[in-house]
């Protein structure tokens, strides 16, 4: 059974519809206007072992970007908006 | 023939080293302190059983053809070193040279592979750009069309390209330590570092604690949890790995045939099974779960390549978990943190990498210096606009 995704536009979806665009930084997106934590926000990760903050891409659906929680081990999703 | 079970012993209060992680890069390390640098107060914990992470997982493939100067001379010392490694540890490992074949089924990739020949040659690498026709010739098994659906262009070819048993790696080293006095403790889990000053004293584990003059973290895909228990964050997503094997077949594939359009390679083992793998799962994860959907794309690729595999049956499905670099090389070497060191970065590539590792890393552990060849795979890289692309080159083993 394939890993699927309640997109809040189009319902559950195979989890094959979307691009993950990996871990939400601990700030948000924005820059951050320091280099050092700009570093660490581009390049190092959490890499949560358990409840993960993410974002992915719904490309073959709504083409929008949806947040979740998934858990890193389960695959449970939750928290999604 | 050594004998190759471990030897049970007591766990001391302290050591000169402790090596957290009994896969293939923790047990290599260990084996060349004791065995170059003299250190012989060295313990390996490991919390499961040695080999049971990606050390006893992968695809087995050992080569050298890889894109940038620091890689291809880091590789081929680790080629170099496992090409004596059965004489030098007195263990059996069935190498065998296959020659290993990079397909490109496009434009791109054709440019690709012939890049990837030229750097190889200009490195003292054995790697030759091959025709289509030539393609043929050394594989008449291939269906240059693919399926016809992406005919074969050509290939970059390495003849030297080798699989060997990776149980018998780990195996091989672990006892070879052991002889040279080094104690392998299996079932202790590390459970934190104790720092004071910031300097690694020593770790906690599930059996007390253990001090320790320097300590070296290489668990694989774990390497982020015992780095956050230094308070450090790495560059390093932890993706799993899928692989299949068919039950075995009468011997039919001499070559390993990788593909960087498809995005698989297939070699067939000493017992005839044809061993198939393919690209990471797309979005991080620490389980060791496989999945259908990995398992029914992987297996329609290898047919498109091999028709006479759709006739074959599955007999086994595996999964382990890499940690995997932004830029597919190396993370290894010094932390902010006195007497801690971290060999991680070894993704879906680093079986081949063992040997090379184990040597320089027992090195740095032993002088406090790191060794030339390492340095390029530093830890902070990234923040000094220092990346080791590779992403061509490390494929998917
Ligand atoms: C399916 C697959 C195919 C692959 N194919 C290839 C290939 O063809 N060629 C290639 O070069 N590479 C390949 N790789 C990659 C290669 O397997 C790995 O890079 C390599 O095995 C990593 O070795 P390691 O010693 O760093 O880690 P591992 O072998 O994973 O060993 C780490 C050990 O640390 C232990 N551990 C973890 N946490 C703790 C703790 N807290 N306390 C104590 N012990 C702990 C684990 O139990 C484990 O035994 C493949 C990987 C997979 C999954
Ligand atoms: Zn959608």
């Amino acid at each position: 059974m394939a890993l699927m995704f309640p997109c809040p536009q189009c319902g559950s979806r195979p989890f094959t519809e979307f691009w993950c665009g990996g871990e939400l930084p601990d700030g948000g997106h924005g820059a951050a206007g320091d280099i050092e934590a700009d570093y660490a926000r581009v390049w190092l990760k959490r890499n949560v072992c358990g409840d993960q903050p993410e974002r992915w891409f719904h490309h073959a659906g709504c083409r929008r970007w949806i947040s979740l929680t998934r858990h890193t081990v389960t695959n449970l999703i939750h928290d999604v908006v | 023939m050594p004998k190759v079970h471990l030897r049970s012993h007591t766990l001391e209060p302290s050591y000169d080293v402790v090596i957290i992680g009994g896969g293939g890069h923790g047990l290599a390390t260990a084996y060349y302190l004791a065995k170059e640098f003299g250190v012989r107060r060295v313990v390996v914990l490991e919390r499961a059983y040695i080999g049971s992470g990606g050390t006893g997982r992968n695809t087995t493939v050992l080569r050298a053809n890889y894109k940038t100067p620091e890689t291809i001379r880091f590789y081929k010392k680790s080629f170099d070193l496992y090409a004596t490694l059965a004489q030098d540890l007195d263990y059996n490992m069935l190498r065998s040279e296959r020659g290993l074949l990079w397909l490109a089924h496009s434009e791109p990739q054709l440019r690709n592979q012939r890049e990837r020949a030229l750097q190889n040659q200009h490195f003292g690498v054995n790697t030759v750009f091959l025709g289509a026709e030539q393609v043929h010739e050394v594989c008449p098994q291939l269906d240059m069309t693919a399926g016809s659906k992406r005919p074969i262009l050509g290939a970059a070819y390495h003849p030297p390209g080798a699989i060997i048993r990776h149980d018998a790696v780990a195996w091989g080293y672990a006892a070879a330590a052991e002889r040279l006095g080094v104690q392998i403790h299996q079932g202790v889990e590390v459970t934190g570092l104790r720092i004071e000053g910031a300097r690694c004293l020593g770790v906690e584990t599930n059996r007390g604690f253990i001090g320790a003059g320097a300590v070296l973290s290489a668990v694989g895909g774990y390497v982020t949890q015992i780095a956050e228990m230094a308070r450090i964050r790495l560059p390093i997503v932890t993706h799993p790995l899928q692989a299949f094997v068919t039950e075995a077949y009468k011997p039919v594939l001499d070559r390993i045939v990788a593909s960087a359009d498809l995005h698989i390679y297939i070699s067939q083992s000493a017992r005839g099974e044809l061993l198939v793998g393919a690209e990471i799962d797309p979005y991080s994860s620490y389980a060791t779960r496989s999945t259908f959907p990995f398992l029914a794309s992987c297996a329609s690729r290898a047919i498109d390549l091999f028709p006479f595999m759709a006739r074959l049956r599955i007999l086994r499905q595996w999964t382990g978990v890499c940690d995997m670099t932004p830029d597919y090389s190396p993370l290894m070497g010094l932390t902010a943190v006195d007497r801690f060191c971290i060999s991680s970065g070894w993704g879906t590539w680093g079986f081949k990498a063992i040997p090379a590792s184990g040597i320089l890393m027992a090195e740095l552990l032993a002088s406090g210096k790191v060794p030339p060849l390492m340095a390029p795979f530093a830890l902070d890289r990234f923040r000094w606009d220092r990346a080791v692309p590779e992403r061509a080159s490390a494929g998917t083993h």
